[in-house]
């Protein structure tokens, strides 16, 4: 309002200091930019610093093993007298373990998805998706417990000869662990179809169960894949569960019942035993764990890929 | 005619019906499944280890007698090292989630920022825990130290609080930035006293969130080598003699409530199990009430701020 | 232009003026040569059917196409008294929406108070001091007709009032930066009736003050509260005139199939 007065006359004092402060504003603007695009930077330089620390600190273990041994070699015993790098027991911990939680939480996490997006009444789902999301909250040291000491002792009542470490237990409750997870983010999937193509199923008198399973499932296929792609990930990548519920012993086996040790349950083991730093047996954790990020990094990409073609698609 | 063709039509849908029932019920039952093993997991951890549960074993340290063994180290190591997580991943986690919600242009470099994110998100934390070993405890000397936890598990929760930070800001209407910015407001006055104000509802979600995670985060922890058996608690600034400096503390050696449950569950003698179950209770109702909060406070975000 | 420039038509002194104004959306060219006058201390209306660049011209006045990429200006928008060309790259943006200011289509009251919102455009220029901010708060709520409604709950958050009440809020907002020009994008499309009734008033008593450009897709609006009227049609300015005039005795053809209602 620059009622009675000339408009200039008034605005004048304020347009000056505006003028004056232009630069430093200008300034402080570029340098809270600059700040604000390190920060953001930031995410890389982690990402860069995993690798190469991984690589650096790996190097003096590959300076002793060859990576033909490394990769093919079936005996992993880098703590003994008479040391052996073949890390292929440890893989086949890890897929067993992943195998069994991938067993389980596939079609558990499946079914919730197409129960709480397409069949529970929005209220029911409503309350029940917190329980989930507190499900997933649970630390996965309290899962382990929870394998070691309540679902191993039940299962050894069924299965008489199952080790008290054992991988059957662990990848079953790291299965129960990643449930929540594979069933958000199928859900997400199914959630994001178009209404319009349900009424068109509907329309046509399709049932709730036709219309999920012919209309909801192809159109949301590739993100409920990357849903399982994402868990397998997790899978691959738990640690606390199978170093607690399925020991800490390499054992080149498929035997669900006996006790192994995991990539991850075996960096475990090194680091909270005595070995110095800068001895080949203690740098075998980075060369395994870089094994663990390639693995994990491929099924993550992979994720994000059918996750991303099935977001272009609607 | 048309008869016949209703009453077969009429069967059909009965028949789908049924379906839709059968499959409704083991959907229900699969969804009920995880409220069943959050039960049973709780309560088996109560019946475990609720008779430890008493006010000495929150004010004992360690000990070889499990039944005077507490976690005064341990709980007093969590909140210190959720202090430095939580002074290091909030303001390093929110400013990323503002330059690239409301900053970056579009191009190759923002792109890699973004791809990256999701990626880190995804990374096992026992990679952290390597990252954390060669970097913070080996190149950078910070020891096994509180500092070098904290900032382990700052990095781990990072990009849930990016995420959870550049959601909340998407919610908010151009139109809100627009009238800031025809009222003559530059780009980070919109961002500071409306963008971040508005959002912090979902950015405080977010972090809860990401404690809650970084409170029971154990294998990071014993990555970097974290000793288990800790008698004692980090010197308190300007105390003991000589004085301790205001932020000795920092690398001071430490356990966190997870260790000390690990420690425990790794014993083979049962009493030592009740202590980690008692331990268990603890970390799940510090993680529940966190996580529940961070649902509740998502809850009355979404409830009261209608555009 | 043909025989009357749109220059010709005003005898009031000028505010601004759009001279061979030109926009662009990346390759789009959405604003073709416009010559726009505004007059000072007057009601300038802009109508036309949607997309036609109504919005996108008035929204080049106060530079808010600066804040997405791709967006160009070419030719000029001058600015009075200083005779500035307020789209040239070296004028601050900044500047010019502290000296311009704008309400939108529908009401965007910030998520903070009815004091805080009024008094925001104040805060952005430094200005802290209490007593000259609930001065000119207050001046600014008047002006606005909304002071009695809310005088005892200036701490209430903006979002309880209704539509109305907050457009006029955002009216207030953009008063109390003493701004020279205000901009106007359709203020009452998103109102009822009665509403929309208030803000035309509001409109109407403060015209002599401070110069209003006004965008409208409303035809009797434009009417009933303007002083000159533009009309214009695919990103051209058809036809500009005293708004008695234009609507009376069109003299394009154009003007008269929209103003009868023949399309649009």
């Amino acid at each position: 309002m620059t009622s009675e007065t000339t408009p200039s006359q008034q605005g004048e004092s304020y347009l000056d200091r505006i003028r004056a402060m232009r630069r430093v504003r200008n300034a402080r603007e570029r340098l809270v930019e600059g700040i604000l695009f390190l920060a953001a930077f930031f995410a890389v330089a982690v990402t860069v610093a995993i690798v190469a620390i991984l690589l650096y600190e790996g190097a003096v273990f590959f300076r002793h093993v060859s990576l033909v041994e490394f990769l093919t070699g079936t005996q992993w015993t880098p703590l003994f007298e008479n040391a052996h790098y073949g890390m292929l027991p440890l893989l086949t911990g890890t897929v067993v373990t992943s195998v069994i939680a991938f067993v389980v939480a596939a079609p558990l996490g499946f079914l919730i998805a197409v129960f709480l997006s397409e069949f529970a009444p929005p209220r029911v789902a409503q309350v029940l998706k917190p329980f989930l999301e507190l499900l997933a909250g649970i630390p996965t040291i309290v899962y382990g417990y929870f394998a070691l000491l309540f679902v191993t002792p039940l299962l050894q009542k069924i299965i008489p000869d199952l080790a008290g470490f054992n991988m059957l237990s662990a990848g079953l409750v790291i299965g129960l662990m990643i449930v929540p997870y594979v069933a958000s983010v199928s859900e997400d999937a199914m959630r994001a179809v178009p209404m319009a193509l349900r009424e068109g199923s509907y329309a046509m008198g399709a049932t709730r169960f036709q219309t999920a399973l012919r209309v909801v499932l192809p159109a949301s296929f590739s993100g409920v894949m990357a849903a399982f792609v994402l868990g397998i990930s997790r899978a691959v990548g738990e640690t606390m569960v199978v170093a607690i519920a399925a020991g800490q012993q390499p054992n080149f086996t498929f035997d669900p019942r006996e006790p192994a040790a995991t990539i991850t349950a075996y960096i475990v083991q090194v680091a909270m035993g005595d070995l110095p730093h800068g001895s080949i047996g203690y740098q075998s954790i980075f060369a395994v764990g870089l094994v663990l990020v390639v693995i994990t990094l491929f099924f993550n990409l992979l994720g994000q890929m059918l996750r991303k073609r099935f977001r272009e698609v609607y | 005619m048309v008869k016949t063709d209703l009453s077969r039509l009429r069967a059909v849908i009965a028949k789908n019906r049924r379906w839709d029932l059968i499959f409704g019920g083991i959907g229900l039952l699969a969804t009920m499944l995880g409220v069943v093993v959050l039960t049973v997991l709780f309560v088996d951890l109560v019946i475990d280890g609720w008779s430890r549960l008493r006010p000495d074993f929150f004010l004992n340290f360690p000990s070889r007698h499990p039944e005077r063994a507490g976690i005064l180290s341990a709980w007093v190591g969590s909140a210190l090292v959720m202090l430095v997580t939580a002074l290091t991943a909030v303001p390093l986690g929110v400013a990323a989630a503002v330059y690239l919600e409301e900053y970056a242009p579009k191009h190759w470099i923002t792109e890699l920022i973004e791809v990256n994110v999701s990626n880190l998100a995804a990374v096992p934390s026992i990679i952290y825990g390597l990252l954390a070993l060669g970097l913070f405890v080996y190149l950078l000397g910070l020891g096994h130290s509180i500092l070098t936890a904290g900032l382990t598990l700052a990095l781990l929760i990072l990009p849930i609080i990016i995420v959870a930070t550049r959601e909340a800001l998407r919610a908010i209407p151009v139109s809100i930035r627009e009238a800031a910015y025809a009222l003559g407001a530059t780009r980070w006055q919109v961002v500071s006293n409306h963008l971040i104000p508005y959002a912090s509802g979902g950015i405080y979600t977010g972090v809860i969130i990401g404690m809650a995670r970084a409170v029971g985060e154990t294998a990071p922890i014993i990555t970097i080598g974290a000793l288990t058996f800790i008698a004692f608690l980090p010197p308190a600034p300007f105390t003991g003699d000589p004085p301790a400096g205001p932020f000795d503390w920092l690398f001071s050696p430490f356990t966190v409530l997870p260790i000390q449950m690990f420690n425990w569950l790794s014993r083979p003698q049962a009493a030592f199990h009740v202590n980690a179950a008692a331990t268990g209770i603890v970390i799940i109702v510090a993680t529940l009430v966190m996580n529940g909060i961070a649902i509740w406070l998502r809850a009355r975000v979404r409830r009261n701020l209608k555009w | 232009m043909t025989d009357q420039t749109p220059h010709a038509v005003v005898t009031e002194p000028l505010k601004a003026e759009a001279r061979n104004f030109n926009f662009y959306y990346g390759n789009h060219h959405a604003l073709k040569n416009i010559n726009l006058p505004v007059a000072e201390r007057r009601v300038t209306a802009l109508i036309g059917p949607s997309g036609c660049g109504k919005s996108t011209l008035l929204r080049s006045f106060n530079r808010m196409h600066d804040l997405y990429p791709g967006n160009r200006y070419g030719g000029e928008i001058r600015l009075y008294p200083d005779d500035v060309n307020l789209v040239s790259a070296e004028v601050d943006p900044i500047e010019i929406r502290m000296r311009i200011s704008m309400v939108f289509q529908k009401p965007n009251p910030f998520p903070k108070s009815i004091f805080d919102n009024v008094a925001y455009g104040l805060m952005v220029r430094g200005e802290r001091r209490r007593s000259v901010l609930e001065e000119k708060v207050e001046e600014a709520l008047r002006g606005a007709a909304l002071w009695d409604e809310v005088k005892d709950r200036l701490d209430d958050l903006a979002f309880n009032l209704s539509g109305g009440q907050q457009q006029r809020l955002c009216i207030a907002r953009a008063l109390a930066a003493d701004p020279e020009l205000i901009l106007f994008d359709e203020p009452t499309s998103a109102l009822d009736p009665i509403a929309t009734a208030s803000i035309e008033e509001l409109v109407t008593e403060i015209r002599d003050k401070v110069t209003i450009l006004i965008v409208t897709h409303n035809m009797q609006q434009a009417a009933r509260i303007s002083d000159y009227t533009a009309f214009m049609y695919l990103g051209e300015l058809v036809e500009f005139g005293r708004t008695d005039e234009l609507f009376v005795r069109p003299r394009k053809k154009q003007t008269e199939d929209y103003i009868t209602g023949r399309f649009g």
